[in-house]
């Protein structure tokens, strides 16, 4: 029994399968040419892999971050900006896609929190700061 | 004045400590909803996925009527639970065209011998850039497209019985 239970452990194939395909070409290969690679590179770390959320496009093994990596390269090789690209990918599922938020009313608190907190240390130490003698 | 103004930082931390309990313990929506709804079908112009049956591209999906695209594969699961009923809206009248990403012909043509084949077109997507044109997040979705080739609707995951109401209802909507 234990036997056959291991056996059928070995057997199983997970749930969620993925494809019988090899990855894109462009998913791992680099671009030759370094300027237009390092761009891509750069930009890979700021999407987010749709699948495994936490994760960005660089650094996801899903199929599909591979796939989007494959399309991130094959812009630029093209001569697209990356801005551009990412653009094209927050017109399809929304800022969420990109790890860095774009500057407009709804995110101005998110920029500026940095500033306010050290304002408001900066405030609250005031007088040790000012006080302090040398 | 000052003596109320030394627990500040307390609150403050106490209010982050709050909104970050907060959402943690609130569990996330991780569907990711195409923002291309009420916008054309991108170009696409994809290869027959099966032979004997037309690939898809976006020309075909701006016919006067309005026509569902499926997104699915056949190494995908949750897709061989929705069969039937594609199938079943099939046989409401709703014309269903796919697109299979990441297959093999063979592994299609395997998968819609068993399963059933409701599809009057099937493109093949080798590389997922169809699905991302789409914005499409995942096998299996999908999609309402309209007679003149506006999307107007995306379901995310399998159908399941209790979707056909609202999926026939957007059909209708979207004539």
């Amino acid at each position: 029994m234990k036997g056959l239970l291991t056996l059928l452990f070995f057997m199983a194939a997970p749930a969620l399968a993925d494809s019988n395909l090899p990855p894109s070409r462009w998913a791992n290969e680099q671009l030759p040419d370094p300027r237009q690679e390092a761009e891509a590179t750069a930009l890979m770390q700021e999407l987010r892999c749709l699948v495994c959320q936490g994760q960005s496009i660089a650094d996801s093994n899903a199929e599909l971050a591979g796939d989007m990596r494959a399309m991130v390269r094959q812009r630029i090789a093209a001569g697209e900006r990356p801005e551009q690209v990412r653009s094209w990918l927050i017109g399809r599922y929304g800022n969420w896609v990109s790890y860095r938020p774009p500057v407009e009313p709804v995110t101005w608190p998110l920029w500026a929190a940095p500033l306010v907190l050290l304002l408001a240390g900066g405030w609250l130490l005031r007088k040790r700061l000012v006080g302090r003698r040398l | 004045m000052n003596r109320a103004l030394r627990f500040l930082p307390l609150l403050v931390l106490i209010v982050f400590v709050g909104a970050v309990a907060w959402r943690l313990s609130s569990t996330a929506d991780e569907k990711i909803a195409s923002k291309m709804i009420g916008q054309p079908v991108p170009a696409i112009a994809l290869a027959p996925a099966v032979p004997g049956k037309p690939g898809l591209s976006s020309t075909d999906l701006a016919k006067g009527q309005p026509r569902l695209v499926n997104v699915f594969a056949s190494w995908c699961v949750p897709c061989v639970a929705e069969a039937p009923l594609l199938s079943e809206l099939r046989l409401r009248g709703m014309p269903i065209d796919a697109i299979a990403v990441r297959d093999r012909a063979e592994d299609v043509a395997a998968f819609l011998d068993r399963h059933g084949d409701p599809f009057e077109r099937i493109g093949a997507d080798p590389q997922s850039q169809a699905q991302l044109a789409l914005g499409s997040s995942g096998v299996p979705e999908t999609f309402i497209v309209d007679g003149r080739g506006i999307i107007r609707y995306q379901h995310m995951g399998p159908i399941e019985p209790g979707d056909v109401p609202s999926l026939v209802a957007q059909w209708d909507a979207a004539k």
